[in-house]
């Protein structure tokens, strides 16, 4: 079965197509991916991968009714058989008063240019992946002689096109790149063993930290590890490293979610325009920053993105929406629709970012007696309905202004709530390798739990 | 074939790709006769075709119906230790030829022509999930019917009860795997799941519980009414249960984990660490240490990819192995490690069936299945008994390893303290943390009530996800650290 081009055409016959079954309303996304990957371990190629797909997906409403499909089969019959499934099974499923496109007032009225895309993307040799790769892990096992053994460096680049037309009219198109650079060395010393991991992610290839700068980084974070300690439970002022200080940008994001919140799922319910953190606590979610991994010109349902004040010194001023749960709030999309080809709509972030504030991540440290330095978190700990946090972690203990040893398993305890009042400080020192990203930050009091 | 008298004729994957995109056995044989080009040690093909439907059910309304269909191809070509593999989801043979190309690119540099001894399968295949493939289309009015069961029921349930969402999800796979050594295996591969998540509400404190189920089954022999409403009523009793609950203790305590799901500690703290990757490059902290004491003598533990009906089991793993039951450890003693082919090749070790990937478009590495500890002998009341100070785990969320240095967490959404040895009242959700080759040494009693979970499981690694399953008598374990806020101090706790 022959597979049709991917383009506008496509997708507008198909909304033609359901419109003569008597859909109402619909939309079409069509994604198209070129990827490959390379890892190297210990200097050898381990593993080289290409990857070619497209998915369309397809949602219908018949009034209030709605379904949505998704194929990777583009064929003629494939999709025509598609329509009529996907009208059956709107008929089926309930009327939803708040369901629906967004308002045709509300689509992009431009599809602006934001430099998402190196054209290096496509048809990169894998040699040059290869070469970055092994040149990083090099670079690792070369920091300090205990950096001994590697899970070993990948790189990938991949060439992205969206595609996304609907019944109000609008249609557009966008294409992205994107490249990875990243690593796991592995240190040892006196029957202690422990990995960690360094990236650089960016739209760009140009963009990208030099293997140099992250093999050695990657270095210096596993051989730090070693001879970790437990340290007595207590409470004490917890220092999140930049690389995961993020994490409680996400959690943030997740429990603003339109969803979370008209499902009454969410800590955050009901605090629109009230202090929920310090007043050092600024958050803006921007889909419109040239280049930037988490920027867009539209969002899944044809909504212009914008710049918005998610936190205001420490004021919640905006939630995360796309039309649905906008209704359902009784308010407008903000811009935030996200839904895999074929899925039930959500929302997500697009780069939101915990603004930097004034100290350095020295002076952060320096103003700790007795703390915790927080260079990794693992698990699942966090509850949005609740706000209950309580995760593991490892890092560096802090005595007297001064990192002093490594320490692990521990975790770290509290709630969210509580902990982003706590902000004591937020450093300079931002760097967005992924679109929720946060500089270091300082959380005046946590449990820690350990012997 | 011999077909029996009034069944329908056997399901065959090979002709059902064969008649959907006009592959056929000789075109097989010629792909990857191309890709055996240049010295390449072993290639397969792994053909997929998955649906997946989801109904999803919210204020009592099913809002939404999805369909997806997905199908493919994967290339893989393997040379010493080096895997190409290139994928298209437009099955032609030009793409497939393409494929196998790019997949045979790591094979051209080859030093040495030592030819790397690639096990056969050898164990005959079994039928762990017999049903018929006309299965899939379950109307979706009835579909529709399981959801508004299981909103009626938590509604029903307790006056406190906000908010109901319940899931219904079937996905069927069929996929086949064609080897350079000449052998072609199918399956036809079902997948049923269902979810069903409340909020409660009393003056303001707002709680979530959750149950789900599910496994390779059809719909119709997994859920009736009464199991709707057992899984309804068991979501709400888990989210009235947190209502009540308290600060939980900050510190090292014993712990009792109960039956069933809490196994993940298992997955986590061991499972991972066992797997075949990681030992071959020496990076987890259980390399080298087969036929070493790494758990009391109580603790027997097994990966079983043969279960029937399990969300863990497979007839055949991802490379076409059959799967089997791999004893990890035996009596507390480390036993053996989960194979993937590639692994298995390399360091001269048997199959196990663990070779593993999420879909066509990612390479198989060594994955779990079912993994479980076998039953003890005690009463898990005497456990409980057992215990002056601690914390009694029977639900958990996720889990996650570092198996370099073996620290693992598990996060316990439901717990209980025990207090003199009776349980007495909840706490709130906390991180458990542990080393892996420490924890099960700290095993000091093993029940005689193994279960496996209920069929929720799925493991990540590398970006892949895998359906698995996860299983555990009663157990107590000494002194693991409990994540939660309320310090204990010289006498007792503060907080």
């Amino acid at each position: 079965m022959e597979r049709l081009p991917m383009d506008r055409e496509l997708a507008l016959g198909l909304l033609a197509r359901a419109k003569e079954k008597g859909a109402s309303q619909g939309d079409v996304t069509l994604i198209e991916r070129e990827g490959v990957q390379v890892k190297v371990r210990l200097g050898e190629v381990e593993t080289v991968s290409q990857a070619h797909e497209m998915r369309l997906g397809l949602r219908l409403f018949f009034g209030q009714r709605a379904a949505a499909t998704s194929t990777s089969d583009l064929s003629r019959t494939s999709l025509d058989r598609l329509v009529d499934e996907t009208c059956a099974m709107a008929q089926a499923t309930a009327r939803d008063e708040f369901g629906g496109l967004p308002e045709a007032g509300e689509m992009a009225a431009e599809v602006p240019d934001l430099d998402l895309l190196d054209q290096e993307s496509r048809g990169l040799p894998i040699e040059d992946g290869i070469d970055a790769a092994r040149a990083a892990e090099e670079h690792a096992l070369q920091y300090d002689p205990r950096v001994t053994n590697s899970e070993g460096a990948e790189f990938a680049s991949s060439f992205n096109r969206v595609i996304h037309a609907n019944s109000r009219g609008f249609a557009g198109e966008y294409a992205t790149s994107g490249f990875h650079l990243s690593l796991a060395p592995v240190a040892t010393s006196n029957g202690s063993m422990e990995r960690d991991h360094w990236y650089t992610a960016a739209r760009r290839r140009d963009a990208l930290d030099s293997p140099e700068e992250v093999g050695r980084e990657a270095g210096r974070r596993v051989v730090r590890r070693l001879g970790a300690r437990k340290v007595r439970s207590r409470e004490v002022p917890v220092v999140f490293d930049a690389s995961i200080a993020g994490t409680l940008a996400r959690h943030v994001a997740q429990a603003i979610s339109g969803y979370a919140l008209y499902q009454r799922a969410s800590f955050l319910c009901d605090r629109l325009g009230e202090r929920v953190a310090s007043d050092l606590v600024h958050i803006v979610d921007d889909g419109t920053i040239p280049r930037a991994l988490g920027s867009r010109p539209f969002d899944a349902e044809g909504v212009g993105v914008r710049r918005k004040e998610v936190v205001e010194a420490g004021v919640l001023r905006s939630y995360l929406l796309d039309a649905y749960s906008a209704r359902k709030l009784g308010g407008k999309s903000t811009g935030n629709a996200a839904r895999g080809v074929g899925q039930p709509s959500g929302v997500s972030p697009m780069n939101l970012h915990l603004i930097p504030g004034e100290h350095s991540p020295e002076d952060i440290i320096a103003s700790v007696e007795d703390g915790f330095y927080v260079t990794e978190l693992m698990g699942f700990g966090f509850n949005a309905v609740t706000g209950n946090y309580s995760r593991g972690a490892a890092g560096i203990w802090i005595e007297n202004g001064e990192l002093a040893y490594p320490v692990s398993e521990l975790t770290i305890a509290g709630n969210l709530n509580d902990m982003l009042g706590r902000i004591e400080m937020v450093g300079n020192d931002l760097r967005p390798q992924s679109p929720v990203a946060a500089p270091t930050v300082k959380v005046g009091r946590m449990t820690v739990a350990g012997e | 074939m011999d077909k029996s008298q009034g069944s329908p004729p056997a399901f065959s994957p090979a002709a059902f790709f064969d008649e959907r995109f006009g592959v056929t056995a000789r075109d097989l044989d010629r792909v990857l006769g191309r890709a055996m080009a240049r010295q390449a040690d072993y290639a397969d093909l792994y053909f997929e075709y998955r649906t997946h439907d989801q109904v999803h059910l919210e204020e009592g309304l099913v809002k939404h119906a999805s369909v997806s269909t997905a199908n493919g191809v994967g290339a893989r070509v393997l040379a010493e230790a080096r895997t190409g593999y290139a994928f298209t989801d437009d099955v032609t043979i030009k793409n497939l030829d393409a494929a196998v190309r790019t997949a045979n690119v790591i094979a051209n540099d080859r030093g040495s022509d030592r030819p790397a001894r690639l096990p056969t399968p050898t164990v005959p295949r079994h039928d762990l999930y017999p049903v018929p493939r006309s299965f899939a289309d379950v109307p979706l009015e009835r579909k529709i019917g399981v959801l508004q069961d299981l909103d009626r029921f938590a509604r029903k349930a307790d006056a406190r009860v906000k908010g109901v969402f319940a899931t219904l999800s079937l996905e069927n796979k069929v996929v086949l795997v064609a080897s350079s050594q000449g052998w072609v295996l199918g399956d036809f591969q079902p997948l049923v799941r269902c979810n069903v998540r409340c909020i409660v509400e009393d003056k303001g404190n707002r709680q979530s519980g959750y149950f789900g189920w599910g496994g390779r089954m059809a719909l119709d022999d997994s859920v009736d009414a009464e199991r709707c409403e057992a899984s309804a009523r068991e979501a709400v009793r888990r989210a009235l249960v947190n209502l009540d609950a308290v600060a939980a203790p900050a510190g090292p305590m014993d712990v009792v984990l109960g039956p069933g799901w809490p196994g993940i500690l298992l997955h986590e703290a061991i499972g991972h660490g066992l797997e075949a990757d990681f030992n071959r490059r020496r990076t987890s902290a259980f390399s080298g240490r087969i036929g070493e004491r790494v758990a009391t003598e109580l603790c027997t533990v097994v990966d079983d990819g043969t279960i029937p009906w399990r969300r863990g089991s497979l007839n055949v793993d991802d490379e076409g192995t059959p799967t089997q039951r791999t004893v990890l450890i035996e009596k507390g003693i480390l036993r053996g490690y989960m194979h993937d082919r590639l692994n298995a090749a390399l360091l001269g070790m048997e199959l196990t069936g663990n070779g593993r990937r999420e879909s066509y478009a990612h390479v198989p590495m060594p994955r779990m299945t079912n993994t479980f500890m076998l039953a003890g002998e005690e009463d898990p009341e005497d456990i409980i008994r057992s215990v002056k100070d601690g914390i009694y785990a029977v639900s958990f969320g996720g889990g996650q390893v570092d198996i370099t240095s073996g620290k693992f967490v598990f996060s316990a959404n439901e717990a209980y303290r025990i207090e003199g040895g009776k349980v007495t009242h909840p706490v709130r959700d906390a991180t458990l943390i542990g080393n892996g080759p420490d924890v099960l040494t700290r095993v000091s009693r093993v029940g005689a009530d193994l279960a496996l979970d209920d069929g929720i499981g799925t493991c990540g690694k590398d970006g892949q996800g895998v359906p698995v399953g996860v299983g555990l008598p009663t157990i107590r374990v000494d002194q693991l650290v409990v994540g939660g806020t309320s310090v204990r101090g010289p006498s007792g706790f503060q907080g």
